[in-house]
Protein backbone atom coordinates (compact mmCIF):
# COMPACT_ATOMS: atom_id res chain seq x y z
CA UNK A 1 0.00 0.00 0.00
CA UNK A 2 3.10 2.29 -0.40
CA UNK A 3 2.26 5.51 -2.38
CA UNK A 4 2.24 5.73 -6.45
CA UNK A 5 5.33 7.37 -7.39
CA UNK A 6 2.83 10.03 -9.00
CA UNK A 7 1.56 10.92 -5.62
CA UNK A 8 4.46 11.12 -3.46
CA UNK A 9 5.70 13.65 -6.36
CA UNK A 10 2.61 15.52 -5.95
CA UNK A 11 2.83 15.58 -2.23
CA UNK A 12 6.74 16.57 -2.47
CA UNK A 13 5.79 19.47 -4.69
CA UNK A 14 3.90 20.28 -2.43
CA UNK A 15 5.61 20.63 0.46
CA UNK A 16 8.69 21.98 -0.80
CA UNK A 17 6.84 25.07 -2.17
CA UNK A 18 4.29 25.53 0.71
CA UNK A 19 7.28 25.05 3.31
CA UNK A 20 10.83 24.54 2.19
CA UNK A 21 10.67 20.69 3.09
CA UNK A 22 12.29 18.40 0.88
CA UNK A 23 11.43 14.94 1.27
CA UNK A 24 14.04 12.60 -0.40
CA UNK A 25 12.86 9.92 -2.71
CA UNK A 26 12.40 6.73 -0.05
CA UNK A 27 10.19 8.65 2.25
CA UNK A 28 7.25 6.99 0.68
CA UNK A 29 6.74 5.38 3.86
CA UNK A 30 6.73 8.44 6.12
CA UNK A 31 4.42 10.12 3.87
CA UNK A 32 1.97 7.44 3.67
CA UNK A 33 1.78 7.03 7.49
CA UNK A 34 1.84 10.58 8.30
CA UNK A 35 -1.54 11.27 5.84
CA UNK A 36 -2.93 8.00 6.83
CA UNK A 37 -5.01 9.59 9.58
CA UNK A 38 -5.76 12.79 7.85
CA UNK A 39 -7.23 10.74 5.24
CA UNK A 40 -9.55 8.89 7.68
CA UNK A 41 -10.28 12.51 9.35
CA UNK A 42 -11.82 13.91 5.59
CA UNK A 43 -13.58 10.62 5.34
CA UNK A 44 -11.32 9.00 2.21
CA UNK A 45 -10.77 5.34 2.28
CA UNK A 46 -7.65 5.22 1.64
CA UNK A 47 -4.41 8.11 1.30
CA UNK A 48 -4.68 7.11 -2.38
CA UNK A 49 -8.21 8.28 -2.73
CA UNK A 50 -7.93 11.47 -0.33
CA UNK A 51 -4.70 12.87 -2.57
CA UNK A 52 -6.78 12.15 -5.97
CA UNK A 53 -9.31 13.95 -4.56
CA UNK A 54 -7.41 16.40 -4.24
CA UNK A 55 -5.50 16.59 -7.60
CA UNK A 56 -9.22 17.24 -8.86
CA UNK A 57 -10.51 19.64 -7.12
CA UNK A 58 -7.28 21.36 -4.58
CA UNK A 59 -8.64 23.68 -2.14
CA UNK A 60 -6.42 25.41 0.56
CA UNK A 61 -7.57 23.45 3.91
CA UNK A 62 -6.87 20.26 2.47
CA UNK A 63 -3.42 21.60 1.53
CA UNK A 64 -2.66 22.89 4.70
CA UNK A 65 -3.66 19.31 6.35
CA UNK A 66 -0.81 18.03 4.35
CA UNK A 67 1.80 20.32 5.67
CA UNK A 68 0.64 20.52 8.79
CA UNK A 69 0.96 16.14 8.76
CA UNK A 70 4.67 16.14 6.97
CA UNK A 71 5.67 19.28 9.20
CA UNK A 72 4.06 20.34 12.41
CA UNK A 73 3.05 16.96 13.51
CA UNK A 74 6.95 16.21 14.56
CA UNK A 75 6.23 14.15 18.29
CA UNK A 76 5.57 16.60 21.10
CA UNK A 77 7.69 16.33 24.39
CA UNK A 78 5.00 14.85 26.53
CA UNK A 79 2.33 13.98 23.88
CA UNK A 80 -1.30 14.31 25.13
CA UNK A 81 0.11 15.24 28.79
CA UNK A 82 -2.63 12.88 30.18
CA UNK A 83 -0.55 10.01 30.15
CA UNK A 84 2.34 11.18 31.84
CA UNK A 85 0.13 12.75 35.01
CA UNK A 86 -1.40 9.28 35.02
CA UNK A 87 2.00 7.86 35.38
CA UNK A 88 3.24 10.43 38.07
CA UNK A 89 0.18 10.68 40.15
CA UNK A 90 -1.15 6.99 40.13
CA UNK A 91 1.29 4.44 38.43
CA UNK A 92 4.47 5.37 40.07
CA UNK A 93 3.44 5.54 43.69
CA UNK A 94 2.06 2.31 43.25
CA UNK A 95 5.38 0.57 41.54
CA UNK A 96 7.05 2.26 44.07
CA UNK A 97 4.61 0.92 47.04
CA UNK A 98 5.47 -2.61 45.13
CA UNK A 99 9.57 -2.31 43.90
CA UNK A 100 10.72 -1.57 47.57
CA UNK A 101 13.02 -4.39 47.63
CA UNK A 102 15.15 -3.60 44.16
CA UNK A 103 13.99 0.07 43.89
CA UNK A 104 14.19 -0.04 39.65
CA UNK A 105 11.73 0.43 37.34
CA UNK A 106 12.33 -0.04 33.75
CA UNK A 107 9.42 1.05 31.23
CA UNK A 108 9.40 1.13 27.19
CA UNK A 109 8.36 3.61 24.83
CA UNK A 110 7.29 1.62 21.61
CA UNK A 111 7.89 2.86 18.44
CA UNK A 112 9.60 5.87 19.60
CA UNK A 113 10.52 7.92 16.78
CA UNK A 114 12.81 10.36 17.03
CA UNK A 115 13.07 9.86 20.91
CA UNK A 116 10.58 12.36 22.35
CA UNK A 117 8.20 9.84 24.03
CA UNK A 118 11.25 8.10 25.75
CA UNK A 119 13.43 11.42 26.79
CA UNK A 120 10.00 12.60 28.52
CA UNK A 121 9.55 9.30 30.01
CA UNK A 122 12.94 9.73 31.31
CA UNK A 123 12.35 13.65 33.19
CA UNK A 124 9.36 12.41 34.42
CA UNK A 125 11.46 9.38 36.61
CA UNK A 126 14.03 12.41 37.19
CA UNK A 127 11.67 14.09 38.81
CA UNK A 128 9.09 11.59 40.61
CA UNK A 129 11.20 9.18 41.75
CA UNK A 130 12.16 9.16 45.32
CA UNK A 131 16.04 9.42 46.25
CA UNK A 132 17.32 5.76 45.65
CA UNK A 133 15.70 4.74 43.27
CA UNK A 134 17.22 3.54 39.28
CA UNK A 135 15.51 3.57 35.78
CA UNK A 136 15.87 2.45 32.65
CA UNK A 137 13.76 3.10 29.39
CA UNK A 138 13.60 1.29 26.68
CA UNK A 139 12.95 2.92 22.80
CA UNK A 140 12.35 0.45 19.92
CA UNK A 141 11.45 1.71 16.32
CA UNK A 142 11.60 -0.07 12.99
CA UNK A 143 13.51 2.66 11.45
CA UNK A 144 17.57 2.89 11.61
CA UNK A 145 17.21 6.23 10.56
CA UNK A 146 14.31 7.31 13.81
CA UNK A 147 16.96 4.94 16.37
CA UNK A 148 19.95 6.76 14.99
CA UNK A 149 18.02 10.11 15.48
CA UNK A 150 16.68 9.04 18.84
CA UNK A 151 20.55 8.05 20.26
CA UNK A 152 21.95 11.54 18.93
CA UNK A 153 19.64 13.01 21.22
CA UNK A 154 19.93 16.39 19.29
CA UNK A 155 16.75 18.43 18.73
CA UNK A 156 15.99 21.69 16.72
CA UNK A 157 14.86 25.20 18.13
CA UNK A 158 11.47 24.01 16.11
CA UNK A 159 11.62 20.34 18.05
CA UNK A 160 12.65 22.17 21.39
CA UNK A 161 9.32 24.28 21.21
CA UNK A 162 7.00 21.68 20.94
CA UNK A 163 5.14 21.04 24.52
CA UNK A 164 8.28 21.08 26.65
CA UNK A 165 8.26 23.64 29.75
CA UNK A 166 11.10 25.84 29.35
CA UNK A 167 12.24 25.24 32.98
CA UNK A 168 12.59 21.73 31.65
CA UNK A 169 14.14 22.64 28.60
CA UNK A 170 17.03 24.32 30.58
CA UNK A 171 17.22 22.14 32.99
CA UNK A 172 17.60 19.12 31.03
CA UNK A 173 19.33 20.23 28.05
CA UNK A 174 22.49 21.55 26.85
CA UNK A 175 23.22 23.81 23.56
CA UNK A 176 24.91 21.59 20.41
CA UNK A 177 25.65 24.62 17.93
CA UNK A 178 21.84 25.30 16.36
CA UNK A 179 20.70 22.51 18.15
CA UNK A 180 19.70 21.40 21.88
CA UNK A 181 20.92 18.05 22.93
CA UNK A 182 20.00 15.75 26.42
CA UNK A 183 22.03 16.23 29.07
CA UNK A 184 23.97 13.14 29.63
CA UNK A 185 22.20 12.20 33.09
CA UNK A 186 19.15 11.51 31.72
CA UNK A 187 20.77 10.20 28.08
CA UNK A 188 22.74 7.53 30.00
CA UNK A 189 19.30 5.60 31.53
CA UNK A 190 17.97 5.74 27.76
CA UNK A 191 18.86 3.07 25.25
CA UNK A 192 16.92 2.58 21.41
CA UNK A 193 16.78 -0.70 20.26
CA UNK A 194 15.45 -1.31 16.53
CA UNK A 195 12.70 -3.85 16.84
CA UNK A 196 9.62 -4.81 14.36
CA UNK A 197 6.58 -5.09 16.68
CA UNK A 198 4.73 -7.32 14.30
CA UNK A 199 7.28 -9.93 14.13
CA UNK A 200 8.24 -11.94 17.00
CA UNK A 201 9.95 -10.08 19.75
CA UNK A 202 13.45 -10.32 21.36
CA UNK A 203 14.21 -11.87 24.43
CA UNK A 204 14.04 -8.78 26.93
CA UNK A 205 13.42 -8.89 30.91
CA UNK A 206 9.71 -7.44 31.35
CA UNK A 207 8.56 -3.83 32.06
CA UNK A 208 6.85 -1.95 34.51
CA UNK A 209 5.17 0.44 32.30
CA UNK A 210 4.99 0.25 28.45
CA UNK A 211 4.06 2.84 26.24
CA UNK A 212 2.74 1.86 22.98
CA UNK A 213 0.64 4.78 21.82
CA UNK A 214 -1.01 5.85 18.32
CA UNK A 215 0.75 2.58 17.02
CA UNK A 216 -1.74 0.19 16.85
CA UNK A 217 -4.34 2.58 14.20
CA UNK A 218 -1.64 1.84 11.31
CA UNK A 219 -2.51 -1.77 11.90
CA UNK A 220 -5.03 -4.71 10.89
CA UNK A 221 -7.40 -6.22 13.18
CA UNK A 222 -4.88 -9.48 12.87
CA UNK A 223 -1.91 -7.36 13.30
CA UNK A 224 -3.15 -5.28 16.49
CA UNK A 225 -3.72 -8.91 18.05
CA UNK A 226 -0.36 -10.23 17.35
CA UNK A 227 1.06 -7.18 19.06
CA UNK A 228 -0.67 -6.41 22.11
CA UNK A 229 0.19 -10.77 22.48
CA UNK A 230 3.66 -9.74 21.99
CA UNK A 231 3.47 -7.19 24.20
CA UNK A 232 1.92 -8.74 27.06
CA UNK A 233 4.95 -10.82 27.13
CA UNK A 234 7.39 -8.14 27.72
CA UNK A 235 4.83 -6.29 30.24
CA UNK A 236 5.37 -7.24 34.18
CA UNK A 237 2.07 -9.20 35.36
CA UNK A 238 1.21 -6.07 37.92
CA UNK A 239 2.74 -3.42 34.34
CA UNK A 240 0.74 -1.02 33.26
CA UNK A 241 0.41 -0.83 29.28
CA UNK A 242 -0.65 3.00 27.65
CA UNK A 243 -2.25 3.33 24.43
CA UNK A 244 -3.27 6.37 22.30
CA UNK A 245 -6.46 8.07 22.73
CA UNK A 246 -8.22 6.45 19.85
CA UNK A 247 -6.57 2.90 20.78
CA UNK A 248 -7.96 0.10 22.77
CA UNK A 249 -7.77 -3.85 23.67
CA UNK A 250 -11.11 -4.05 23.64
CA UNK A 251 -12.84 -6.32 21.21
CA UNK A 252 -9.27 -7.30 19.88
CA UNK A 253 -7.54 -9.21 22.95
CA UNK A 254 -9.55 -9.71 26.00
CA UNK A 255 -6.03 -10.70 27.90
CA UNK A 256 -5.90 -6.71 29.18
CA UNK A 257 -8.59 -5.04 30.85
CA UNK A 258 -9.01 -1.33 30.92
CA UNK A 259 -8.36 0.37 34.42
CA UNK A 260 -8.80 3.96 35.09
CA UNK A 261 -5.32 6.01 35.39
CA UNK A 262 -5.71 9.42 36.71
CA UNK A 263 -7.76 11.12 34.21
CA UNK A 264 -7.02 8.81 31.00
CA UNK A 265 -7.06 5.19 31.04
CA UNK A 266 -4.41 2.12 30.66
CA UNK A 267 -4.09 -1.33 30.34
CA UNK A 268 -3.25 -4.46 32.64
CA UNK A 269 -3.60 -7.75 32.16
CA UNK A 270 -6.32 -9.60 33.66
CA UNK A 271 -4.69 -11.36 35.99
CA UNK A 272 -2.99 -8.56 37.99
CA UNK A 273 -6.31 -6.78 38.21
CA UNK A 274 -7.29 -7.31 42.17
CA UNK A 275 -10.36 -9.07 42.18
CA UNK A 276 -12.75 -6.82 43.72
CA UNK A 277 -11.94 -4.30 40.43
CA UNK A 278 -12.07 -7.41 37.63
CA UNK A 279 -14.92 -7.32 35.05
CA UNK A 280 -16.29 -10.63 34.07
CA UNK A 281 -15.11 -12.40 30.95
CA UNK B 1 2.45 37.18 11.02
CA UNK B 2 1.77 33.76 12.57
CA UNK B 3 0.90 35.09 15.88
CA UNK B 4 -1.58 37.08 14.84
CA UNK B 5 -2.92 34.38 13.65
CA UNK B 6 -2.99 32.11 16.32
CA UNK B 7 -4.48 34.80 18.04
CA UNK B 8 -6.89 35.29 16.20
CA UNK B 9 -7.71 31.26 15.61
CA UNK B 10 -7.84 31.11 19.65
CA UNK B 11 -10.63 34.06 19.67
CA UNK B 12 -7.91 36.11 21.42
CA UNK B 13 -8.45 40.09 21.59
CA UNK B 14 -5.22 41.55 21.62
CA UNK B 15 -3.50 44.84 21.42
CA UNK B 16 -0.07 45.49 20.23
CA UNK B 17 2.68 47.66 21.79
CA UNK B 18 6.27 48.31 19.59
CA UNK B 19 8.43 48.23 22.53
CA UNK B 20 8.61 47.74 25.67
CA UNK B 21 8.39 51.09 27.57
CA UNK B 22 5.07 51.62 24.79
CA UNK B 23 3.07 48.21 26.88
CA UNK B 24 3.92 49.68 30.47
CA UNK B 25 2.24 52.86 28.83
CA UNK B 26 -0.83 51.17 27.56
CA UNK B 27 -0.97 48.56 30.13
CA UNK B 28 -1.33 51.57 32.79
CA UNK B 29 -4.39 52.95 30.66
CA UNK B 30 -5.92 49.95 30.61
CA UNK B 31 -9.05 49.30 33.15
CA UNK B 32 -8.70 45.45 32.90
CA UNK B 33 -5.46 43.52 32.63
CA UNK B 34 -4.52 41.58 29.81
CA UNK B 35 -4.06 37.46 31.20
CA UNK B 36 -1.17 37.08 28.33
CA UNK B 37 1.57 38.82 27.12
CA UNK B 38 3.90 37.80 24.31
CA UNK B 39 7.19 39.12 24.69
CA UNK B 40 10.01 39.88 22.17
CA UNK B 41 13.79 40.09 24.00
CA UNK B 42 14.59 42.57 21.08
CA UNK B 43 12.96 45.55 21.18
CA UNK B 44 13.94 49.19 21.27
CA UNK B 45 13.74 51.55 24.20
CA UNK B 46 12.89 48.56 26.87
CA UNK B 47 13.50 45.01 26.11
CA UNK B 48 11.73 42.23 26.71
CA UNK B 49 14.08 41.34 30.10
CA UNK B 50 13.47 44.68 31.38
CA UNK B 51 9.77 44.58 30.15
CA UNK B 52 9.64 41.57 32.16
CA UNK B 53 11.45 42.35 35.41
CA UNK B 54 9.55 46.05 35.23
CA UNK B 55 6.02 43.71 34.73
CA UNK B 56 6.74 41.48 38.08
CA UNK B 57 7.66 44.25 39.99
CA UNK B 58 4.01 45.80 39.62
CA UNK B 59 1.73 44.46 41.92
CA UNK B 60 -1.45 45.04 39.49
CA UNK B 61 0.11 42.75 36.85
CA UNK B 62 0.51 40.27 39.02
CA UNK B 63 -1.76 37.70 37.26
CA UNK B 64 -0.47 38.31 33.72
CA UNK B 65 1.28 35.73 32.25
CA UNK B 66 3.88 36.39 30.49
CA UNK B 67 5.97 33.89 27.53
CA UNK B 68 8.96 35.61 25.70
CA UNK B 69 8.57 34.84 22.05
CA UNK B 70 11.97 35.45 20.80
CA UNK B 71 14.99 34.14 18.38
CA UNK B 72 17.19 34.68 21.28
CA UNK B 73 18.21 31.21 22.02
CA UNK B 74 21.08 30.79 24.79
CA UNK B 75 20.51 28.83 27.81
CA UNK B 76 21.64 31.44 29.84
CA UNK B 77 19.23 33.90 27.88
CA UNK B 78 16.25 31.74 28.89
CA UNK B 79 17.64 30.76 32.29
CA UNK B 80 17.86 34.85 33.00
CA UNK B 81 13.70 35.22 31.66
CA UNK B 82 12.67 32.89 33.62
CA UNK B 83 14.49 33.92 36.60
CA UNK B 84 13.09 37.42 36.08
CA UNK B 85 9.63 36.18 36.15
CA UNK B 86 8.59 35.53 32.53
CA UNK B 87 6.20 31.44 32.72
CA UNK B 88 7.33 30.66 29.35
CA UNK B 89 9.83 30.71 26.70
CA UNK B 90 9.61 30.30 23.12
CA UNK B 91 12.50 30.40 20.51
CA UNK B 92 11.63 31.40 17.34
CA UNK B 93 10.63 30.13 14.66
CA UNK B 94 8.14 28.51 15.77
CA UNK B 95 5.21 26.64 14.79
CA UNK B 96 1.52 27.57 15.68
CA UNK B 97 0.99 24.41 16.86
CA UNK B 98 3.66 24.48 19.28
CA UNK B 99 2.83 28.09 20.22
CA UNK B 100 -0.82 26.53 21.06
CA UNK B 101 0.76 23.26 22.74
CA UNK B 102 2.67 26.16 25.50
CA UNK B 103 -0.29 28.36 26.35
CA UNK B 104 -2.34 24.76 26.61
CA UNK B 105 0.57 24.19 29.06
CA UNK B 106 0.02 27.77 31.11
CA UNK B 107 -3.74 26.46 31.28
CA UNK B 108 -4.72 29.44 28.85
CA UNK B 109 -6.32 27.52 26.17
CA UNK B 110 -7.75 24.07 27.13
CA UNK B 111 -5.39 20.84 25.89
CA UNK B 112 -6.16 20.03 22.41
CA UNK B 113 -7.19 23.02 21.29
CA UNK B 114 -4.31 22.10 18.53
CA UNK B 115 -6.37 19.20 16.99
Amino acid sequence: MTLSAADFAFVSALVRREAAIVLAPGKEYLVEARLIPVARQVGAASVAEFLANMQRRPNPEDQRRIIDALTTNETSWFRDREPFSALTDVVLPELVRARGTNRKLRLWSAASSSGQEAYSLAITLQENLPTGWSYEIMGSDISTEMIKRAEAAEYSQVEVNRGLPATQLVQYFERAGAHWRIAPALRRNVSFKLMNLTAPLPALPPFDVIFLRNVLIYFDVATKKSVLRNVARLLRPDGWLFLGAAETTIGIDDNYERVAAGRTSAYRVRSAVPAGTARKG
Amino acid sequence: MILKRIVAKLNFEAVEAGDGQEALDLLATMTEVPELALIDWNMPNMNGLEFVTKVRAEPRLREMTLVMVTTESEQSQIVRALAAGAHEYVIKPFTEGAMIEKLALLGLVPTGANS
